[in-house]
């Protein structure tokens, strides 16, 4: 008796384990952290902050390590991927939950998950082979003609170029946003809707004023999760970026990002400071994406509070 | 109990209202006795194969209340909720027979049903204000239909004014209405459905989710809304419709469990004197 009230039936035990797991998760976290930070100390020491923000990259001669171009190749081919995936992705989760008829929503809906169940490297392939000879060159040709007055399309005009990532990119993120904002859709009570209709209002209307500021914070969460996809996708990107320390604003130009910087040269890292110096991009990376989801996450709050608050009925 | 008679000349038009009062379709006010401002003519509706209401004529009386009442299931909500064409809504809904508005049969396909539902309002079973502030509540419907920000402020106080709820939020009219209480809800959603200034507001069982004391708020402001707007409610409290309603009209299934209309009349008439057997059963307690 005594024993079932301290063991409280079983409950406490429950709570016990649930808390070792969620602080192994926690632990997990921490100890990638440490171990990055750790393996990290000589090109830490070597170059200090000037690692963010220099570009050379010289593992044969003068053993000189930057980081800027892998940051700023990350950055550009992931905000181009969010660029062209949001619109797309947010417009097919609102035909799928408001639109479309249940015989063509449901299959619809189902491809879309199948989507993004395919592995990267088969989106590389297909990015090798098809998107940069069909789309990523005459597309750059023409952005070049029409817009070469702006330095993000200047010339000279390569396949394999950020352009050519970020579209691939976009491809990739865009069933993680589609399925999860047409899930946040679908969530929303349909007492939304009717009162929104019983005004006057018309579909358009009752999507724009009522459903995406209800969904809000779902609909950041969709694309949070794209972003982070974006940012740590290395092999598909690595297949189509064309991997050249090029630092210039032009999305026409081959780049590199962190991920592939990493991928590519881990294996031949010959000497200490040169696979240290992959690790801190590897600490960069992990530290960025942290920091990206941790003010995702705040803007998640601010969202649902100033939009759900406090619920009685 | 006051009989719709005595409220019946010159109040059909609405009070005088800022630039964003439409005009008023003319000949469309009652100059006699009670006029005619929806007469539903067979109207049968089909969710699928399953019947759910079948053949309902019904004239409902302008600037009265109508009360729709009957057991669960009996086709009292799809009845209104065909008026201003929620039905549309559901897959699989047929709608057939007649509803005339002004000389228009509204459940036309090729009737334009923002039109119809400006001038039919609707409240619901459980209140569903928007998740945005008490202000942006009532204005919404406003601005829909085109009213400038800078005559909003007064339509939304003369709105609240109207749905007798201006005391209670003035102070916080920029706060989240869903931190009201939920009749608070229901009535700030009866407001909402009041700013766009409809002819005709349908409720379903508006009462049915609120506590007692938001009921009773409600049934008073239903009491007066009843000299600007033809109001039709649906309601399972026979109370509730002997307390609010002018008119009621008494609903029940038939064997394929297909709603019909058993009778109406002058809501008086119908709880102390009916003619159908079922409808004395029903209103005497002894069924449903």
């Amino acid at each position: 008796m005594r024993m079932a009230r301290f063991w409280r039936h079983g409950d406490r035990p429950f709570g016990w384990i649930t808390l070792l797991a969620a602080l192994l998760l926690l632990g997990l976290v921490g100890g990638i952290a440490v171990a990055l930070w750790q393996n990290s100390a000589l090109s830490r020491d070597a170059f200090g902050l000037e690692f963010l923000v220099t570009s050379r990259w010289d593992p044969a001669i003068d053993r000189v390590f930057g980081a800027l171009p892998f940051i700023q190749g990350t950055l550009v081919t992931s905000a181009l991927a969010l660029v062209l995936a949001i619109p797309v992705g947010v417009g097919a989760a609102i035909f799928l939950a408001e639109l479309a008829p249940g015989w063509l929503s449901r299959p619809l809906g189902l491809l879309i998950e199948l989507l993004a169940a395919v592995p990267s490297v088969v989106y590389g392939l297909w990015g090798l082979f098809v998107l940069i000879p069909a789309v990523a060159k005459p597309l750059g040709v023409a952005l070049n003609g029409s817009l070469g007055f702006l330095p993000i399309f200047e010339g000279p005009v390569f396949g394999p170029s950020r352009l050519a990532a970020g579209l691939l990119l976009s491809v990739m993120v865009l069933p993680t946003i589609a399925a999860i904002s047409r899930d946040v859709l679908f969530a929303i009570p349909n007492s939304q809707r009717e009162g929104a209709l019983a005004l006057g209002a018309t579909h358009w209307e009752v999507v724009h004023q009522v459903l995406i500021p209800y969904g809000a914070s779902g609909l950041l969460g969709a694309i949070i999760l794209g972003l982070g996809r974006a940012l740590g996708e290395t092999i598909a990107v690595t297949m189509v970026i064309g991997n050249n320390l090029d630092l210039s604003a032009s999305l026409l130009h081959p780049g590199y990002t962190m991920a592939s910087i990493i991928a590519n040269e881990f294996t031949e890292a010959t000497f200490d400071l040169y696979l240290e110096a992959l690790i801190e991009i590897g600490l960069i990376l992990f530290a960025m994406t942290l920091l990206i989801n941790l003010f995702a996450q705040l803007l998640i709050w601010r969202v649902r509070r100033r939009t759900v608050g406090q619920v009685r009925v | 109990m006051t009989l719709a008679t005595q409220h019946d000349s010159g109040q059909s038009s609405l009070p005088a209202a800022g630039s964003a009062a439409p005009p008023r379709p003319p000949g469309a006010g009652p100059a006699s006795a009670p006029a005619t401002r929806i007469a539903i003519h067979n109207l049968t509706v089909h969710y699928g194969t399953f019947c759910a209401v079948r053949n309902v004529t019904l004239d409902i009386p302008a600037n009265q209340v109508t009360a729709i009442i009957g057991p669960s299931g009996c086709g009292k909500s799809t009845v209104v909720r065909s008026l201003n064409r929620m039905t549309d809504l559901v897959p699989g809904a047929r709608v057939s027979g007649e509803a005339i508005l002004d000389g228009e049969n509204i459940l036309r396909p090729e009737v334009d049903v923002v039109n119809v539902r400006r001038r039919i309002g609707m409240v619901f079973q459980r209140p569903n204000p928007f998740p945005k502030s008490i202000y942006d509540n009532v204005a919404y419907g406003p601005r829909l239909h085109g009213v400038r920000d800078r005559d909003l402020d007064e339509v939304v106080e003369r709105t609240l004014r109207g749905a007798a709820l201006w005391d209670e939020v003035k102070d916080k009219l920029h706060q989240s209405a869903l931190a009201l209480s939920g009749g608070q809800q229901q009535r700030l959603c009866i407001a909402r459905a009041m700013a766009v200034e409809p002819e005709v507001i349908l409720m379903d069982e508006p009462a049915s989710a609120i506590d007692p004391i938001g009921t009773l708020r409600i049934e008073e402001l239903i009491a007066d809304l009843r000299a600007t707007y033809t109001i039709v409610i649906v309601t399972h409290n026979m109370q509730q419709a002997s307390r609010v309603s002018d008119v009621t009209a008494f609903f029940t299934m038939d064997e394929d469990r297909a709603g019909y209309m058993v009778e109406f009349g002058p809501t008086i008439e119908i709880f102390t004197n009916p003619r159908n057997q079922l409808t004395e059963d029903y209103v005497s307690g002894r069924f449903g």
